[in-house]
């Protein structure tokens, strides 16, 4: 499934033309801009409407040709480093501001959709995000060469002490990965200590870290108690899918895959058991970003944007999650309707199936008992309908509201470095008036120490700013990248849910079709 | 003002048949019927209105035939409970399913009560059942005396009488079965009215997020923020056409099974009536023998004279509740399976063009970029 011997060799700076003008061309609908490129890229990218590196003519042709050759090798360390951030910088410093979204949707790397477990080949440059043209060379392949599944949940343990351990198996061909295929099991705990030990590292750069599903003291103590019935069953089973997607969308992730902790929990036989996750309980993790806002609230320097995009943005986001929170009641509502149609639906069939039973006149008898079992599909059917209104729809939206949430983490670590580097300069400033003061009062004794200082307080206001700068770029794709999953996701869950009604509706014909010469017979 | 209906008897000059309720009329906290009828000779129409207190008019004196020897054995047609504009939730709950469908299923309930008495051997020639429906004049609203049917007696008497041994095995059978399904008709009632106001809800709740998901419109030239508004408004557009196709679906079930259920449980009541009347008269029967049994010499040829008319009223309600009964079970399976047909050919057409939504849409989600 190594997808480096089927790739095309990335185009060179010259022949790629298309110019800004491409994604304008492509209005809406990239699988007009993405004909253009079918000669340049796997045809599979062309249905998944994935962006064209055209930021590659600005980059210099060695570093293209540098990382061609070593695309093959692993690299392990996921972080940036900093010379390619450097070249990041000044080839974003281009975009009009005016046009900011577009241009730099150039510069996203795409990845299929977390929902679906896919077989798409992912080039094996994924693995070096240093290379943003790289990235999106082989996000324009679309292909993502990890699957990864959580399933058989069982109960480990008895009483109070009892958890449930999933199966986490995961298909892969990239060479990082100790083997192709593997499996490990996995308790809750561990998955929330993923998230935490992710969030230390990655957040501070920016990333949005999918948030796993929420803590449930009720849900997990009914489990305890036994497995078994109706409640404690969807209960696991939502738990289930939430962390299987949870997982889909760590490693359709190019930075996160690339983390040493996600690959350990991956692949790892046992990993210690993860502490410290009091704090990521459902309310804790709302805390835990609220902090962050409050913190940036307090701040007494006003930030001044250099571009209204990220405030834009923010309200934005903001708006978003007030709608979406909004979505998900209603749809909650609807799904509740749904189960109490089960109960009625079962119900009524039962007291059909008595009076069938009691009927004297043998036609009409069959026909009521028949009418019972027809029931009794159809509260089949309502069962499958209400799972599909929850898992795909209901379920969707509160993955993306925590998503939502997790990026104005992101929007308020990137307050924090501008926080941070605002505070150096304001550090430096007072070394070197320090420094002045020592030059009037004449002490050279202390002059050289206020020299050091100055050196060591300039170098981290560079630091800092370039950690800003670095941060803002990565805000910046994590949320372009974030609309086109969305945009992506919403649509594929959407057309599940499609084929998931029609096939229920085409049931219920055959049902009636089939109960229709029974009450004919009657008479 | 009308003249005091006599208590005569007339052929009816309409066909009962096709007595239609066409309309209904909302004035103030009233409701009118209309009632259309075709005249048996020629091809003029009859069209009256109605309310509801006319209905129980009619009812009233159909109820009131004492020189109809055997009357008792009757199963009267059940006059559905009165309809009214804001009515209370007691009301609503009472009136079940008769209560959806802007009356609509309530005026189909009034037809099938008019089209039962016009066609009835015996109804049919109460003169009542003539005036009410042929004349422009409203029937008059006078209190009608007091009749055997009071129901409130029987109540009271009900528990005594209702489990007393029967002497005919027929009429035992009869009764321990009606019984039994006047239960459980009333329960399966009752229990497809929930499904149909789940239903209901669920219709509700589709149309909400269809307007939620309106609301998500982005506007903004960035192609992905162009694709999940899109989305959005395309996924309102289907969960719009969801919101009416289980309303189709609710409706079908009101119309039909929910009718024919609700008709068949008040229709298993009358019958319950009838053959308490015949049980309370065997009581009665059963006493008056034992009186002149007991009597003494001089009140013994008294006595003999009630047994005597006792018997004959007896013996003249057990024939007609074999008629009745005979008519009756043909008449119900009849309704419910046209009921059930029509339920079924109704689901199956709604379902269909379900289906054929969810293609298109189907095929809309699957071109989009």
């Amino acid at each position: 499934m190594a997808a480096s011997s089927d790739r095309n060799p990335p185009p060179f700076p010259a022949t790629e033309e298309p110019g800004a003008g491409l994604s304008d061309m492509a209005d809406g609908d990239s699988d007009e801009g993405e004909d253009i490129f079918v000669s340049h890229s796997d045809p599979v990218a062309v249905s998944r409407g994935v962006s064209q590196p055209d930021r590659a003519s600005e980059a210099a042709p060695d570093l293209f040709g540098e990382e061609e050759a070593s695309s093959t090798l692993a690299k392990s360390n996921g972080v940036h480093s900093d010379d390619d951030n450097d070249l990041f910088s000044e080839a974003n410093m281009e975009p009009s501001p005016d046009k900011p979204s577009s241009s730099d949707r150039k510069e996203l790397p795409t990845s299929s959709g977390p929902c679906s477990p896919s077989s798409f080949t992912q080039g094996p440059a994924a693995m070096q995000p240093t290379s943003l043209e790289q990235l999106e060379e082989d996000e324009a392949k679309d292909s993502f060469d990890v699957d990864v599944a959580v399933t058989n949940p069982e109960k480990v343990g008895d009483g109070m002490n009892a958890y449930v351990a999933y199966k986490v198996s995961t298909r892969t061909s990239l060479p990082m990965f100790r083997s192709k295929a593997f499996t490990t099991r996995r308790r809750y705990s561990d998955f929330l200590g993923l998230y935490e030990k992710l969030s230390v590292k990655q957040s501070l750069l920016g990333c949005i870290i999918p948030p796993p599903p929420e803590k449930s003291v009720v849900g997990m103590t009914k489990v305890k108690v036994g497995m078994d019935d109706p409640s404690s069953v969807e209960f696991v089973e939502r738990r289930r899918a939430a962390l299987e997607r949870y997982l889909q969308r760590i490693v359709a992730h190019p930075l996160l895959l690339q983390d040493p902790d996600v690959r350990e929990f991956l692949e790892r036989e046992d990993l210690p058991r993860a502490v410290n996750t009091q704090a990521l309980s459902g309310a804790g993790f709302l805390k835990m970003i609220n902090k962050a806002s409050d913190a940036v609230n307090k701040m007494t320097i006003k930030m001044n944007e250099s571009d209204t995009w990220f405030e834009d943005k923010f309200q934005e986001v903001e708006n978003e999650e007030q709608q979406l929170r909004k979505l998900h009641a209603v749809v909650d509502s609807l799904v509740n309707h749904r189960k109490e149609l089960c109960g009625n639906t079962a119900v009524f069939a039962k007291s059909m199936a008595m009076l069938g039973n009691s009927e004297d006149n043998t036609a009409l008898s069959r026909a009521l008992s028949q009418l019972a079992e027809v029931e009794d599909k159809m509260e089949q059917l309502h069962q499958e309908q209400a799972a599909s209104d929850f898992f795909i729809f209901e379920e969707m939206l509160a993955d993306y509201i925590r998503l939502l949430g997790a990026m104005r983490g992101c929007f308020d670590q990137r307050m924090r470095a501008w926080q941070r580097w605002q505070e150096a300069q304001g550090t430096l400033q007072k070394k070197r008036e320090a420094e002045a003061k020592l030059l009037w009062a004449n002490k050279p004794d202390k002059l050289q120490q206020a020299k050091e200082d100055i050196t060591e307080w300039e170098s981290r206001v560079t630091q800092y700013e370039r950690d800003f700068d670095r941060i803002g770029m990565t805000v910046r794709k994590e949320v372009l990248r974030f609309e086109k999953e969305k945009a992506k996701d919403f649509k594929s869950q959407i057309i599940k849910y499609l084929e998931a009604m029609l096939q229920s509706q085409q049931r219920l014909i055959k049902f009636w079709e089939a109960f229709l010469p029974e009450a004919k017979a009657i008479a | 003002m009308m003249e005091e209906v006599k208590e005569v008897t007339s052929i009816l000059s309409v066909h009962g048949q096709n007595v239609k309720v066409t309309e209904v009329l909302k004035d103030g906290d009233t409701l009118t019927f209309l009632i259309v009828s075709q005249k048996l000779s020629g091809t003029g129409e009859y069209h009256v209105d109605r309310t509801y207190d006319d209905f129980e008019w009619l009812q009233q004196h159909l109820f009131s035939q004492d020189d109809e020897p055997g009357i008792q054995g009757v199963i009267f047609p059940p006059l559905p409970a009165k309809a009214q504009v804001n009515a209370s939730a007691k009301v609503v709950k009472q009136l079940g399913f008769l209560a959806l469908g802007e009356w609509q299923p309530y005026c189909k309930a009034l037809e099938i009560f008019l089209r039962q008495i016009a066609t009835h051997s015996i109804l049919s020639r109460n003169k009542a059942v003539e005036i009410f429906l042929t004349s422009s004049e409203p029937p008059g609203r006078q209190r009608v005396r007091k009749n055997i049917f009071n129901r409130l007696s029987q109540a009271v008497e009900g528990m005594r009488k209702e489990g007393h041994k029967d002497v005919d095995e027929f009429f035992q059978t009869e009764r321990d079965h009606n019984l039994v399904l006047t239960g459980y008709t009333k329960t399966a009632a009752e229990r497809f009215l929930d499904v149909v106001l789940t239903e209901q809800k669920i219709a509700v709740a589709c149309g909400h997020f269809s307007a939620a998901l309106r609301l998500c419109v982005e506007a903004g030239e960035d192609p992905d923020k162009q694709a999940f508004s899109k989305a959005c408004v395309k996924l309102s557009e289907l969960f719009e056409s969801m919101k009416k196709n289980i309303t189709s679906v609710a409706e079908n079930n009101v119309n039909t099974l929910g009718l024919g259920l609700d008709l068949e449980s008040r229709y298993q009541e009358a019958e319950k009536e009838m053959l308490f009347r015949r049980t309370c008269k065997l009581v009665e029967l059963e006493t008056a023998r034992r009186n002149a049994e007991r009597a003494k010499p001089v009140k013994k040829a008294a006595m003999e004279e009630v047994k005597k008319a006792t018997e004959t009223e007896f013996k003249h309600i057990c024939g007609v509740a074999k008629q009745e009964i005979s008519r009756f079970q043909g008449a119900r399976v009849e309704m419910l399976q046209q009921a059930l047909v029509q339920w079924c050919e109704k689901q199956l057409l709604t379902a269909r063009q379900n289906a054929d939504q969810f293609n298109q849409h189907l095929q809309v989600f699957r071109g989009m970029a």
